[in-house]
């Protein structure tokens, strides 16, 4: 088993009456609620909690990219990746990921993972989302029933241009480059291991096993609720006669670990309610453009986060409701532990995003929680997929023998 | 009005509403954002007089190949193709434009001014004001449509969905398909900001025109009425009352009225 260590990077301070005043944390939040020498604090503890992570055992430590919003504070991931591949030395760094529709060219995801990889000594898991509505059509213009197809010639010109030994001229419908000529390239060949989240589209499970990359399902939503579609995801897997390695599949879940249930509850449900009421408060006229889905998609109704009914899943929610229908895993480390089985069984997945910071958590919960987790959870989950032991194909292939960055100068006191 | 099934050359199935005498002057009726609506008496008032021809986008209702279609070129083109499979090509043709439909009206006329005798454009979408931001339709809610482009919100949304019950899963679905597949379209020529520079191109026309604005727009304010005068050769604004963006459903006859006027 994987586990990766993950901050959404969240603000903080929005206000008690979030919900009652605003309509979306997304698109038109108003940007007054931002300050930035608060924010100055928050990312250096945010960035703070990576590194801790990474000195704990977890395997990987994950950035995503967001726009316009109080429920993500990374519209460029990459810088974020960059401090962090000079602060740690074994963990991979997980960008999950770059929109890569969004770059113009797209050729600058290629030299910048090229460059994250290369400085971390070929740590980097490239992600290759299509990005939510609210980022990609709403807050960077991108034209819904076209998204796509922008996506998947950015990802052809991307994969191309670290492939390529001789430059090429690229003939693209949304990108005319005469010169492709990638500087630098990655240190993992043929490329870093690629991650696609997704939502549950058709389109995007084919993807995925079209060039055997790993399926990142990322919702809120938890395993119970997750199962349905990744249960969709394993029959297209058998039905395209792959194999069936949990290592192709990953999935993201709030966890909350503390001494005790008790415990958990009086300690994280504050911050859990924040993030469910506050941070994925999100106007529906902003998560579902028409033409961003495909026919096929709405067709199959596999895309459950974003019917109407299912938005106020998240409305009036309580502690109890999160942990029942385990959205939140949350409790002891036994019990914590026993739902993790669970989850990874009954998914059949390899690689967990541990979502161990929610909301407006403070540094020393975030902490207790994070190492309860890496010393009394994870060791235990290490072994549940003996049959698939080494099966490292979605997974870093670091330097055998990496520069060891210096001791920081001007070190904060 | 007889529905007719037509194919352009580019290879897109088309469905087109025709009615009017046969030996009457050829009249195109080019549809909006929400598409061709069941109930449709402006057309059936001009079919009185002309032969109207009203065809839909690829991507709406019965009408495919949308998937052929990604920019305003392609859609200008489009539309020419219409006229050529109708066999109107090199005949005195009129257009009438309505939302959406007035901007393709305005980029087929710029493409080629002298094919077209008289133009009509009706809350014509295609330009762009900072001071009047016209609202991001692409992030309404399926009820907030009405609210937009009808002066009475409530039957308009009755008239928009054709009256799908929403307690219905696949009725739902039908209509998120549709909706899917009609603002997908849409969203090429509109998104993020319906704009494609038709104002720099506008000089070309030499056409008559016949603006026509619904008083109470509230997606395309009437103010845009006075930028398209400004910036059209030879215009004339008309204003209509009791009405929003939606003039041909909402006011049928006083519509039909200036238009007969207009054309002769």
């Amino acid at each position: 088993m994987k586990f990766t260590w993950f901050n959404l990077m969240p603000w903080p301070y929005m206000p008690n009456d979030f919900r009652e005043k605003h309509r979306s944390v997304w698109v038109d939040i108003p940007n007054t609620l931002y300050d930035p020498v608060r924010g100055h604090a928050v990312y250096n503890e945010y960035m703070d909690q990576l590194e801790y992570a990474a000195t704990l055992g977890f395997d990987g430590i994950g950035v995503n990219e967001h726009h316009q919003n109080g429920y993500g504070l990374m519209p460029s991931p990459n810088l974020i990746a960059a401090a962090l591949t000079r602060r740690t030395s074994g963990a991979a760094i997980c960008v999950i990921g770059n929109s890569i529709a969004l770059y113009n060219p797209p050729i600058r995801v290629a030299e910048e993972f090229a460059m994250l990889d290369v400085i971390s000594g070929g740590r980097l898991v490239a992600g290759f989302p299509v990005g939510t509505p609210m980022d990609t059509n709403f807050c960077y213009g991108q034209i819904p029933a076209l998204t796509r197809d922008k996506y998947r010639e950015a990802h052809e010109l991307i994969m191309r241009a670290w492939e390529a030994e001789e430059p090429f001229a690229f003939d693209g419908k949304y990108n005319q480059l005469r010169w492709v000529n990638c500087w630098p390239k990655p240190i993992q060949k043929p490329h870093p291991p690629i991650y696609i989240p997704g939502g549950g589209s058709v389109e995007t499970w084919d993807f995925c096993l079209d060039h055997d990359y790993n399926y990142s399902y990322l919702s809120f939503g938890g395993y119970k609720a997750g199962k349905a579609l990744l249960d969709g995801y394993w029959e297209r897997v058998a039905e395209r006669g792959k194999d069936e390695s949990p290592f192709r599949a990953a999935f993201a879940q709030i966890i909350c670990v503390a001494d005790t249930d008790a415990e958990a509850e009086r300690l994280y449900s504050e911050h859990i309610l924040y993030f469910y009421n506050r941070c994925l408060r999100v106007y529906p006229g902003f998560a579902d453009p028409p033409g961003y889905r495909t026919v096929k998609t709405i067709k199959a109704g596999t895309l459950t986060l974003l019917r109407r009914e299912n938005q106020k899943l998240f409305e009036n929610v309580t502690w109890k409701d999160l942990v029942e229908r385990g959205m939140v895993i949350a409790g002891s480390p036994e019990t914590v532990r026993q739902r993790m089985e669970e989850l990874i069984k009954s998914l059949r997945v390899g690689h967990v995003f541990c979502l161990l910071h929610s909301g407006n958590q403070p540094d020393e919960k975030t902490r207790h929680s994070t190492r309860l987790f890496a010393e009394q959870v994870m060791p235990k989950l290490r072994n549940m997929w003996p049959e698939w032991e080494g099966d490292e194909r979605w997974w870093i292939k670091p330097l055998a023998d990496p520069v060891r960055v210096a001791e920081p100068v001007g070190a904060r006191q | 009005m007889n529905p007719a099934v037509i194919e352009t050359r580019k290879g897109a199935r088309i469905r087109v509403l025709e009615g009017g005498p046969l030996d009457g002057r050829p009249l195109l009726f080019l549809h909006g954002v929400a598409g061709l609506l069941e109930e449709h008496a402006f057309l059936d008032l001009l079919a009185g007089r002309y032969r109207v021809y009203a065809p839909e986008l690829p991507g709406y209702g019965d009408s495919s190949g949308e998937e052929l279609y990604e920019d305003m070129l392609d859609f200008a083109l489009h539309a020419w193709d219409v006229v050529t499979a109708l066999g109107l090509a090199g005949r005195r043709l009129s257009v009438i434009g309505h939302s959406m439909g007035g901007m393709i009206a305005g980029e087929m006329a710029c493409l080629a001014p002298e094919a077209i005798d008289r133009l009509v454009l009706v809350d014509a979408l295609g330009l762009w004001l900072d001071e009047h931001p016209i609202p991001d339709m692409f992030s309404f809610l399926p009820f907030e449509f009405g609210d937009y482009l009808f002066q009475d919100a409530r039957r308009g949304t009755a008239l928009l969905t054709g009256g799908v019950d929403f307690s219905d899963d696949d009725a739902t679905r039908g209509f998120l398909v549709a909706n899917a597949r009609r603002l997908g379209t849409a969203g090429k020529m509109l998104f993020p900001v319906p704009n494609r520079r038709l104002s720099k191109r506008l000089y070309r026309l030499n056409t008559e025109t016949l603006v026509v604005w619904g008083k109470g727009d509230r997606l395309v304010p009437p103010v845009y009425a006075k930028r398209w005068a400004e910036l059209l050769p030879c215009a004339t604004v008309v204003m209509v009352g009791e009405a929003g963006h939606m003039v041909p459903y909402e006011q049928p006859e006083a519509l039909a009225t200036e238009v007969m006027s207009f054309l002769g």
